[in-house]
């Protein structure tokens, strides 16, 4: 992947910009020398790598204000940062880029149990949110993989969801108003603890909207009152389009469970063999979870094992209590770390219509052998929203290539079956240049022309999202007005 | 007003309309919710069908125009529905036409059940549109998730047919539940509906009506599940005197709710206020309306007052929006400054030639 050049007009302006943030921030909150950048050189898609000019750790609303004051007066780029754990390259600096990080704002400013909501600064992360309210029997329902790590302004970046997502939805459908500093460095609420918004719905533009219109520094977020228990059941088949149709059954039945998992076989090997975690070696592996009192539980667990039963599973446990509940949740939460055991991987996102499951596992098989390379998949599959886990080996030469080519052929197959590029972990630069597979040049049009409105010299996060091509003439006016 | 209605049949007819036309154009849907107020119409009116429902994967697609009622029935047949329920407006605003599908997302109609799976900007995955342009855009999908590139789905799902000519929407559906019952709680406060949300028992749906003092609260689910939860709550609200009202009785209240049949009596102006849930009952008591009623746990507040009557002027200091249904007020909540210089900007990036719905949100 192409990484963009440093402008060395931007570089040249180090000094002073350097000057400018130390006139107002402690000496710690500015980091300028080369050896201390390299921290902020990747986020979690670490194949790529580029150490900023400058990283910033401000711990106000009206800090974060003035440093982008600044570079806006100075059209020095600005790349915010949360946990940097983006898998898609989200946070990935530029060599003249300033990397704004929010990891410092981590208050929580109110928790409102009568109105279900908390605000929060947004360098909280997100484990850490439920972990404020969860003893008064509360929670914030998104659930990224990465939700120990995470941050709330990158869940709301790259508008994140979970495995949980299919009964609570994603990080849209549970933000309630932002706090957010646009480039010009002005101080704007969108939202609030009310439930509609009259006039458009900026809050929900600027969600998924990856650090490109504005830099959230608080959040007011939804918190749920948790349901009264949860339990499992796994089910195993050897036939993944048998799964798929099981899937389809219980949904329609009018059963609606709090998460769906999916694995295959290359996932449950290695998962199983890592974990310990005693699944069944079939085909096709089903996790799916219900909530509420012991008797709801009972009733839908009941109606699940019904209908899963009418499609000859090989392997059907159901967990009695917690013990056998995180048994069977071990090897799935365990999956990404055997699958980077045995070698380096590559995970997408794409998201399918759940009908065309059978299909796409075919193809992705198929083309495992054409590129030469194993997958494993292991997905939300209540939603369709795909994990295939490309493994390679980084110091082999051309593997890194073939991978990222098989990847980009996995996720044309998404959008050509009626999906997406991807469901939950944002196009990033790791997508960018597929978008015009997904979307016609007017789309990208239309979506870059809310930037412009946003962002008129294109400096937050200006190389993401949009394929290089499609936002050069763009950027390139940005860099003209810095030479001007 | 004798208004000329275009009725395209295709997104590239409608490009061809918009390519050409410099005078003002009213988008209609059923106008069920909105009246035209230009004298010239481009109707989603043929634009009508279901193109694809996937009972299985809890979707469906269908052009803009195809009627709310359609949409409904075939959901029902499946045993599914929209569950963000959108309210029926048409005979409180007293206009004639029949909702459609388009105008529910574009005015992002959400109903009672709000609270518990969200608004139908909640619900809507994809949508396929013509701007000012005369560009025939798409965005999102039909897909439960999907975070490639910005989210236009949420900007045009109340976008009141400011941005363009919505032609389809993708969108999430969920089944209806096997029963349901409801607590009708009576002598008691409106804060009752925020005790209620914050249990375990995943309501679907609080309603409180002032005058009365009464407040139902609904549960739904599995037969099991639903009397376990009622039987809870009962336990939960024993200090007051309460009504079951079992699932016939009890999906009827619901209708009448959601077709605002309690609103009827009103005579005089009609306000619909959105504050934080706890503050509804503070704007009955600031107000002290004719008619009043809360629903979405006090967050939505339905206020009947005396012809004239501002009641933004009243409740300004309170946070969130009023909007005036039936008066002679602007309808829709000014927005703060820097939001609307945003607004302005989005809004002539898709419409430069100011063609669509030109008194709306402006």
């Amino acid at each position: 992947m192409y990484l963009t050049d440093p402008d060395p007009t931007i570089l040249a302006k180090k000094t002073q910009l350097v000057d400018k943030l130390l006139s107002f921030l402690p000496r710690d909150a500015v980091i300028d020398d080369p050896r201390e950048t390299l921290a902020y050189e990747c986020d979690a898609l670490s194949a790529y790598r580029c150490p900023p000019m400058v990283a910033v750790l401000p711990r106000t609303t009206e800090e974060v204000a003035k440093i982008v004051k600044i570079c806006w007066d100075l059209d020095v780029p600005v790349v915010p940062r949360g946990s940097g754990t983006s898998l898609a390259g989200g946070a990935l600096p530029t060599g003249d880029s300033l990397v704004l990080g929010v990891a410092r704002m981590n208050e929580t400013l109110e928790v409102d149990y009568p109105n279900r909501l908390m605000r929060v600064q947004t360098g909280r992360t997100n484990l850490s949110v439920t972990g404020e309210v969860e003893s008064d029997g509360f929670f914030y329902a998104p659930d990224p993989s990465s939700q120990l790590a995470c941050a709330i302004s990158g869940n709301i970046a790259m508008n994140s969801g979970g495995a949980h997502c299919l009964k609570y939805g994603v990080t849209s459908n549970n933000l309630l108003a932002v706090k957010m500093v646009t480039m010009q460095g002005e101080i704007i609420d969108l939202g609030g603890s009310h439930l509609d918004s009259s006039g458009y719905d900026l809050l929900g533009l600027v969600c998924g909207s990856e650090g490109q219109l504005g830099i959230v520094t608080e959040a007011t977020l939804r918190i749920l009152h948790k349901p009264e228990g949860a339990l499992p059941v796994l089910i195993g088949y050897n036939d993944s389009q048998v799964a798929g149709q099981c899937v389809s059954d219980i949904i329609k039945a009018g059963v609606l469970p709090v998460a769906i998992e999916f694995m295959d076989r290359p996932c449950i090997r290695a998962t199983d063999a890592f974990s310990q975690a005693g699944y069944p070696d079939c085909e096709a592996l089903l996790i799916v979870e219900v909530e509420g009192s012991d008797l709801e539980i009972e009733e839908q667990l009941t109606k699940i094992v019904e209908i899963a039963k009418t499609h000859d599973p090989v392997e059907l446990r159901r967990a009695k209590n917690n013990d056998e509940a995180n048994r069977i949740w071990l090897g799935r939460k365990s999956a990404f770390g055997a699958m980077g055991q045995i070698n380096d991987y590559m995970c997408l996102d794409g998201t399918i219509p759940v009908s065309k499951l059978p299909f796409v596992l075919k193809r992705i098989s198929e083309m495992s052998k054409e590129f030469g390379l194993d997958v494993g998949n292991v997905f939300h599959a209540g939603d369709g929203n795909m994990h295939p886990l490309i493994l390679y080996n980084a110091n082999k030469p051309g593997d890194l290539e073939t991978c990222e080519a098989f990847g980009a052929e996995i996720l044309k197959l998404c959008v050509e079956v009626g999906g997406c590029l991807t469901g939950e972990h944002g196009v990033g630069i790791e997508k960018r240049d597929l978008m015009h597979i997904q979307y016609s040049v007017d789309d990208l049009e239309a979506q870059m022309a809310i930037k412009d409105v946003f962002d008129p010299k294109w400096l937050l996060n200006p190389t993401k999202v949009f394929p290089l091509d499609a936002s050069a003439e763009r950027r390139a006016n940005a860099s003209k007005e810095t030479a001007a | 007003m004798t208004a000329v209605t275009l009725t395209p049949g295709s997104e590239s007819d409608i490009r061809e309309v918009l390519l050409s036309e410099t005078e003002p154009l009213h988008i209609a849907g059923g106008q069920s919710r909105l009246e035209a107020t230009e004298k010239k119409i481009i109707s989603t009116a043929q634009l009508n069908g279901i193109v694809e429902y996937e009972p299985g994967a809890l979707t469906m697609v269908a052009k803009a125009g195809t009627p709310l009622s359609v949409i409904k029935d075939t959901l029902k047949k499946e045993n599914q529905q929209l569950a963000f329920e959108p309210p029926e407006m048409k005979h409180l605003l007293r206009l004639t036409g029949n909702s459609t599908i388009g105008g529910v997302f574009a005015t992002n109609a959400s109903g009672s059940r709000r609270i518990q799976v969200g608004a139908a900007r909640d619900h809507l995955l994809g949508v396929r549109f013509v701007d000012g342009l005369g560009r025939i855009l798409k965005n999102g999908g039909r897909v439960m998730k999907n975070v490639t590139g910005y989210d236009l789905v949420k900007l045009m799902a109340g976008s009141w047919g400011t941005l363009g000519v919505i032609t389809e929407v993708s969108f999430k559906v969920l089944p209806i539940a096997e029963t349901q019952s409801t607590l009708k709680i009576n002598s008691c406060d409106a804060n009752i509906l925020t005790k209620a949300i914050n249990t375990p028992y995943d309501i679907s749906g609080t309603f409180y009506d002032v005058g009365s003092g009464v407040a139902y609260i609904r549960v739904e689910g599995f037969f099991k599940s639903v009397k376990y939860r009622v039987d809870r709550l009962l336990r939960e609200f024993s200090d007051f005197e309460v009504d079951i009202l079992e699932m016939e009785e009890s999906k009827k209240f619901w209708q009448n709710v959601n077709d605002l049949e309690f609103l009827k009596p009103n005579k005089g102006d009609l306000w619909r206020v959105s504050v934080k849930p706890t503050d509804g009952s503070k704007i009955i008591e600031m107000l002290d309306p004719k008619i009043g009623f809360l629903d979405w746990c006090g967050g939505l507040v339905w206020i009947g007052v005396d012809q004239g009557f501002d009641v933004r002027a009243k409740i300004q200091k309170v946070a969130g929006h009023a909007m005036c249904l039936l008066g002679d007020f602007e309808q829709f909540h000014p927005s703060s400054t820097l939001e609307k210089t945003l607004s302005k900007s989005i809004r002539n990036k898709f419409d430069p030639k100011m063609l669509f719905n030109q008194e709306i949100l402006n």
